[in-house]
């Protein structure tokens, strides 16, 4: 299982590396949206709403470390404007607290990833990551300016 | 010829006195409040719900009830410094009677009359009850003390000139109380409650107009982000009608949209809103999911 995980890991790095030459908007983006993804699927386990799965668990822990290790690399100033970026121009303004933040995500991530075991232990690890992952968007995301889609009722 | 410049003179003096008077700030006197003991329980709901810190705590400090203030809020007008609220004797809040802070919240004045900007939101915080006020104060009175004096407002000419703001107040403050809408469940109620009144979500989903005042007829339908850089999303139906009220509850519990999570200033909210109940955060997703669709003005075209 393990090795099926690194295996993964491994092309999606490989893979990654190769369209963020060409095209880091899209890329981090990709990134942010696999991120929520993950998120949710822990976010319901530590309110009960699905059953402890370690294997989630491990793979949202993984992704997330890859984001961190990526996100530096994908913010070229070329990449400040285009696809509705979020990104703020403050990134290339104080682009070391921008770095330092991400190094500080990465740190969450890496400090966690074997401290989720339990449900106890997860609340804390999901809580401590999650932090990490605001303080960043609260500085340097900008709000979405999506166009809505249908109504739902 | 001269008779006429004596006239206008004349007239001058008197507008200017009229103008004196009638921006002469009102007060909340302290024999109008009847004898009362505080939940802070409450007091912690509303301090979450009306985002204190969000503007008052210090800037970059882990500790977020340490409101020694000093964080800077940019504007069209000049820059505003968040002054310390903490219950310090000096340099916050602490010598403030209780009078003083409903003074405050309803009327936009402070203990010693002078007008506050409209940047401290009481436009919304005058729609709340006199028991969540006084629960608020005394919560805030159980946060720790900060020895810190904020720095003065940086406001361009002639916004410095607080008495104007006395002007201002004539057009915006309604002097009315929160009214609930006597058709709608209690839950609609105590969300429409909570987002107009302590949580004042108009403030920043709102456009405003040349004299910063928000443009009543697109009252959330957002606009050019009032501290900063971006837009505010429009948060009635024409913005949000594929949003769930679970969806929204969900912005409102982690930040977590359908799409993504929220950025910017949304983050702070976020971090207070998490902390009320769930029975509150749903009665503001109700009431949010309630707004009738309407067009705000349109971000410009994304530069290239």
């Amino acid at each position: 299982m393990l090795r099926t995980i690194l295996a993964i890991i491994a092309v999606a790095v490989g893979v990654s590396a190769v369209v963020a030459q060409t095209d880091p908007i899209a890329t981090r983006k990709a990134l942010m949206k696999k991120n929520n993804e993950h998120d949710r699927n822990l976010r319901q386990m530590v309110r009960g709403e699905a059953p402890l799965d370690a294997t989630k668990v491990n793979e949202a822990f993984a992704q997330w470390g890859d984001t961190a290790r990526q996100l530096p690399n994908l913010f070229p100033d070329n990449s400040k404007t285009g696809q509705d970026t979020r990104a703020l121009p403050k990134i290339w303004e104080t682009r070391s607290d921008f770095e330092a933040k991400i190094a500080a995500f990465g740190k969450a991530v890496a400090d966690n990833k074997d401290k989720a075991k339990t449900l106890d232990e997860l609340k804390v690890a999901y809580a401590d990551v999650n932090k990490a992952c605001d303080n960043c968007h609260e500085s340097y995301r900008r709000p979405s300016q999506r166009q809505p889609a249908a109504p739902k009722q | 010829m001269r008779r006429a410049m004596l006239a206008l003179l004349g007239l001058a003096v008197l507008g200017a006195g009229g103008f004196w008077i009638v921006t002469t700030p009102s007060r909340v006197s302290a024999d109008s409040l009847p004898a009362y003991t505080p939940d802070l329980a409450n007091g912690k709901a509303m301090f979450h719900a009306g985002g204190c810190n969000s503007c008052h705590a210090i800037p970059d400090e882990d500790d977020r009830t340490k409101l020694g203030g000093g964080m800077e809020l940019k504007s069209p007008y000049g820059s505003f410094y968040a002054p310390n609220i903490s219950p310090d004797p000096r340099d916050g809040i602490g010598s403030w009677s209780e009078a003083d802070f409903v003074t405050a919240m309803w009327k936009g004045t402070s203990p010693d009359g002078r007008h506050y900007y409209p940047a401290f939101p009481y436009t919304s915080y005058q729609y709340m009850k006199l028991e969540d006020v006084r629960d608020l104060f005394a919560y805030l009175k159980t946060l720790p003390p900060v020895q810190a004096k904020a720095r003065d407002h940086a406001m361009r000419f002639p916004y410095n000139m607080r008495r104007l703001v006395g002007g201002w107040k004539l057009l915006n403050l309604d002097e009315k109380p929160f009214t609930p809408d006597p058709t709608q469940l209690a839950e609609w109620n105590r969300g429409a409650y909570l987002v107009n009144a302590p949580g004042h979500c108009a403030e920043c989903h709102s456009p405003r107009n040349g004299l910063g005042a928000i443009i009543k007829s697109q009252r959330f339908a957002g606009g050019p982000n009032p501290d900063g850089e971006g837009w505010i999303p429009n948060i009635t139906q024409a913005g949000i009608a594929d949003y769930s009220v679970g969806d929204i509850e969900e912005v409102l519990t982690s930040g977590a949209t359908p799409e993504d999570s929220v950025g910017g200033s949304m983050v702070a909210v976020v971090r207070n809103t998490s902390q009320l109940s769930k029975e509150d955060r749903a009665a503001m997703a109700i009431y949010i999911k309630s707004l009738p669709p309407i067009e705000g003005p349109k971000p410009p075209p994304e530069a290239k």
